[in-house]
């Protein structure tokens, strides 16, 4: 009987020990390792901030739902690694202590035979003075990273239009909190939710509305923007993204690394090296990622963590980490099966993989402040990754060590996003988006690095009833009611 | 065209994109239309998702 244990139960972590339960049966172990007790669908937690849904409608309890897979669960953090075991056994087994089910603190060490680590990101707040710090988030801004962020958010925004009823004029600051930040996206929605729900809430003129992002031009969104066809022309991302902050009144500041947070003020630098401050009445600026910490020791009980993990704390995989500068950039660079390269039976999948390089082009000011999005693993590509990397291990099982493992390079698959652009049956929009590829391949593509006919997007009402309709489909899966299997991620 | 009117100053950043007319709000919104969207966004969506499985 082969043991799997499945780091981290987010996107990647639970669609990968979800399906390597189904597909091993009760003759092998499953084990889910994650600190939480609940699992959030993370992309509608743009509605819980803005008090469209509540934080119990975008959670559900993980206990039952691993319960009824046949999935052991243990609701604690890992702490190590020790992929040769220790001087008392030969066994690889990972170190975790609880966060829950009556054992809080304690700590216990987990054997297995394949780890597939999905921990996703650690919200970095502490990178930026006055954002956070180790403990979280800050007391000046907010965040809808997590569904309490989120639900603490909805209440300050609440506040800022009580405000306004009373005539108050308010700014509202969105955007990135550091010059290395992805997930601009969800920060895209957020601003434009809250500007739908100002409209909404009559007050619209009272506000001022300013976004800040470490992008070099509107509409990158950490992948080096993209390219749709509309009225006979290949028109860039860019144009679409300042045309709708445009028609939104939302101003916009880019190529910021947004350096200090204090009570209702941030400072940064830009890309061309100079400073600036901006004032705000609400901010939500999201921290940068990095890993979550794993430390990795060798049998002797050494300190091997920089051989398993990249100094950002992500973990090693089978990506080309020496490509150097951006002019040497391959869409071959990019993992295809998340294997560890030292030791074979660990995994990574979802933003806990560490990519090769990022997709958006480096850049930094003049000061050698560097200044642009990291790469962004959206909810589909770590879907897709958790898929195939217990697809993988399964095989491994039960086929053996020749068993050939499955493939999922972002540089060959596609995504689709739907931001939502503010919520409501008949008078909500959102922009419904497919990238093909994610990561551009300028040698197959060249020019645009994409292909044209996969790549497209347009803005709606359509793309708000499709966001609705996941925010559904995805809890539905994800709670392993019938047929939740013929969902795709 | 209440927002460009609003929003848009010459030379501000927001001059120099293009903003949508009348006519493509409108259809934003429009039910029919947009049901007639929805088909072909799903469509278009399936076919992206299958390619990257
Ligand atoms: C506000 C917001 C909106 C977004 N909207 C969209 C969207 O519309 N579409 C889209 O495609 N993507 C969206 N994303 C991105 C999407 O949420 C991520 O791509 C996805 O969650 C990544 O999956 P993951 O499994 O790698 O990480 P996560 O989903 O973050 O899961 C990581 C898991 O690991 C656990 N963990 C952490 N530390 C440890 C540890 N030490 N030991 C064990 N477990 C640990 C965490 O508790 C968590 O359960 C959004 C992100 C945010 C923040």
């Amino acid at each position: 009987m082969a043991r799997v244990v499945v780091l981290g139960g987010g996107v990647a972590g639970h669609t990968a020990a979800t399906f390597a339960a189904d597909w091993l049966g009760k003759d092998h172990e499953v084990v889910v390792v994650t600190p939480n007790s609940k699992w959030n669908w993370i992309p509608s937690n743009i509605w819980v901030g803005v008090g469209q849904m509540s934080k119990e409608e975008v959670t559900f309890d993980l206990a039952p739902v691993y319960q009824k897979a046949g999935i052991t669960y243990k609701q604690a953090k890992a702490l190590s690694l020790n992929p040769e075991g220790n001087a008392s056994g030969d066994k690889p087994f990972v170190t975790i202590e609880y966060t829950g089910q009556g054992k809080t603190g304690q700590s216990e060490e987990v054997t297995y035979d394949y780890l597939i680590n999905a921990t996703g990101p650690k919200l970095n707040f502490a990178a930026t003075p006055g954002l956070g710090d180790a403990n979280g988030l800050g007391e000046f801004t907010v965040s809808v990273c997590t569904a309490d962020h989120a639900d603490h958010a909805a209440h300050e925004f609440a506040k800022c239009i009580e405000k306004m009823k009373k005539g108050e004029r308010q700014k509202f600051l969105i955007g990135t909190g550091h010059g290395m930040c992805t997930c601009q996206g969800a920060a895209f929605e957020y601003i434009f939710n809250i500007e739908h729900e100002l409209r909404k809430a009559g007050v619209r003129d009272l506000a001022d509305m300013q976004w800040i992002s470490n992008e070099s031009f509107l509409g990158d969104f950490g992948i080096g923007g993209l390219h749709m066809k509309r009225g006979g022309y290949a028109a860039s991302s860019r144009l679409f993204a300042e045309s709708l902050y445009s028609e939104r009144g939302v101003k916009w500041l880019i190529g910021a690394h947004v350096n200090k947070v204090e009570k209702g003020k941030v400072s940064y630098e830009l890309l061309d090296g100079s400073m600036g401050e901006e004032e705000f009445d609400f901010a939500m600026l999201i921290p940068p990622f990095a890993g979550v910490g794993l430390k990795a020791y060798d049998k002797a009980g050494e300190d091997i963590t920089a051989t398993v993990f990249a100094p950002n704390g992500f973990m090693k995989v089978d990506a080309k980490y020496d490509a150097g500068a951006y002019e040497n950039w391959k869409a071959s660079d990019w993992p295809r099966t998340y294997q560890n390269p030292t030791y074979k039976n660990l995994f990574a999948a979802g933003i806990a993989f560490a990519p090769p390089h990022p997709i958006s082009k480096p850049m930094s000011s003049p000061n050698g402040t560097q200044i642009f999005p990291t790469p962004p693993r959206t909810g589909m590509p770590s879907g897709i990754i958790g898929k195939a990397v217990a697809h993988s291990v399964c095989d491994l099982i039960k086929k053996g060590p020749s068993a050939h493992l499955h493939e999922a390079s972002m540089a060959e698959m596609g995504a689709a996003c739907v931001a939502s652009a503010g919520k409501g049956l008949f008078d909500g929009t959102a922009a419904a988006l497919t990238v093909y590829p994610v990561v551009p391949d300028f040698e197959k593509y060249p020019g645009l690095g994409r292909d044209l006919d996969y790549t497209f997007g347009e803005i709606g009402l359509a793309g708000h009833w499709i966001k609705h309709i996941l925010h559904h489909l995805f809890m539905y899966k994800a709670k392993l009611n019938p047929g939740w299997t013929l969902i795709p991620e | 065209m209440k927002e460009i009117e609003k929003y848009v100053k010459p030379y501000d950043a927001s001059f120099t994109t293009m903003v949508p007319t009348n006519f493509v709000k409108f259809f934003r919104t429009c039910k029919i239309w947009q049901l007639f969207r929805f088909i072909m966004i799903n469509i278009k969506m399936l076919i992206v998702v299958r390619k990257s499985h």
